[in-house]
């Protein structure tokens, strides 16, 4: 107790700062829990998921990874991919996560999209001890997350209602984000190459290692269009 | 899958996610990217969005009535949705309210 009362001020913070990621995690996680257990897997393993793997886009599309029985590796490579455009989150939080000693683990586990997005427009208020700041918003973050996608689960297995067409959520997710990516990027070729890579890993490869094939495909494109996609500016 | 292999599979993938978001700690020091990096950060977030709406409607049977017409208009909606309000979280909840409507009632 006295624990919290000595950082009743970052937690009280942290909190109001988190109140707009609640909405979107709480929904789209109960969405997702929702998902899971309408393919008949067990309910606690949203919970699970959002405690140890904590990402939005990789847990929906870990249901098609269990519904197709992909193997180990390609799980691996996939979500290595997925995920990469984290690795550069980190970069502008070097320095702000410097000092955090015991609680640097934490804060690296909880750079989300949306909690990356938060920290890097909020200003540091000076007053506050910032490593505790930090570690109250992400642990406010993620358990929107975790709760919503609890939620979701204990839902959809206990009530019985038709759910045909739910997963369409994932697409429609994907959809969204590109519309965002589009915006801040303005350039027509990195979409292109996305939908070409795909349209020949479906047409040429079987369906569970589509997703690799045109990741691949992908890549490699990119560098053929490189020039002329950094010349477009 | 049996609930061994799906155990195994969320901690390959925490391993994996925690890896891409721990990476810059462990290997860059200094905030300068060597130019390869910087053109995949910028461009292939946006490659792999796109592949990933493929993936996730790979199932669907082109060739076969009624030809993908279903997930077509739930994806249009969807867009034209996003465009004019903005906000997401409508956007992937009407969407899908829309495609659910679409092969649950038609």
């Amino acid at each position: 107790m006295s624990f919290l009362l000595r950082y009743k001020k970052e937690i009280k913070t942290a909190f109001k700062i988190s109140i707009p990621i609640m909405m979107g995690y709480s929904v789209l996680g109960f969405a997702f829990g929702l998902l899971l257990v309408s393919f008949d897997y067990a309910w606690y393993l949203a919970p699970i998921m959002s405690l140890f793997i904590y990402a939005g886009a990789l847990q929906f599309v870990a249901i098609n990874f269990f519904n197709l029985k992909a193997g180990l590796i390609d799980i691996a490579i996939a979500s290595w991919f997925l995920n990469l455009r984290q690795s550069f989150y980190g970069l502008s939080m070097l320095k702000r996560f410097k000092k955090s000693g015991k609680l640097k683990p934490y804060l690296i586990f909880g750079l989300t999209d949306e909690t990356y997005a938060l920290l890097t427009t909020i200003k540091d208020d000076e007053q506050l001890k910032k490593k505790w700041y930090y570690f109250f918003l992400c642990l406010f973050n993620q358990s929107y997350w975790v709760i919503g996608s609890t939620l979701g689960a204990l839902v959809g297995s206990s009530i019985d209602f038709n759910t045909a067409g739910l997963e369409f959520s994932l697409t429609a997710l994907f959809v969204v984000l590109s519309i965002e990516q589009y915006k801040s990027l303005k350039n027509k070729i990195p979409f292109l190459i996305g939908a070409v890579s795909s349209v020949i890993a479906l047409a040429f490869v079987p369906s569970d290692k589509m997703l690799i094939t045109a990741i691949f495909l992908s890549l490699l494109l990119l560098f053929v269009f490189r020039n002329r996609m950094e010349k477009h500016g | 899958m049996v609930n061994f292999d799906i155990l195994l599979a969320i901690l390959v993938m925490g391993l994996v996610n925690y890896f891409t978001r721990v990476f810059p700690f462990l290997f860059f020091t200094k905030k300068e990217l060597p130019s390869v990096l910087v053109f995949v950060e910028r461009f292939f977030p946006a490659t792999i969005m796109m592949i990933l709406i493929f993936y996730s409607i790979k199932d669907i049977e082109f060739h076969l009535y009624p030809y993908g017409i279903k997930e077509l208009v739930a994806i249009g909606t969807t867009i034209v949705l996003h465009l004019l309000l903005k906000n997401y979280l409508i956007s992937i909840f009407l969407g899908t309210i829309s495609y659910m409507i679409l092969v649950q009632f038609i």
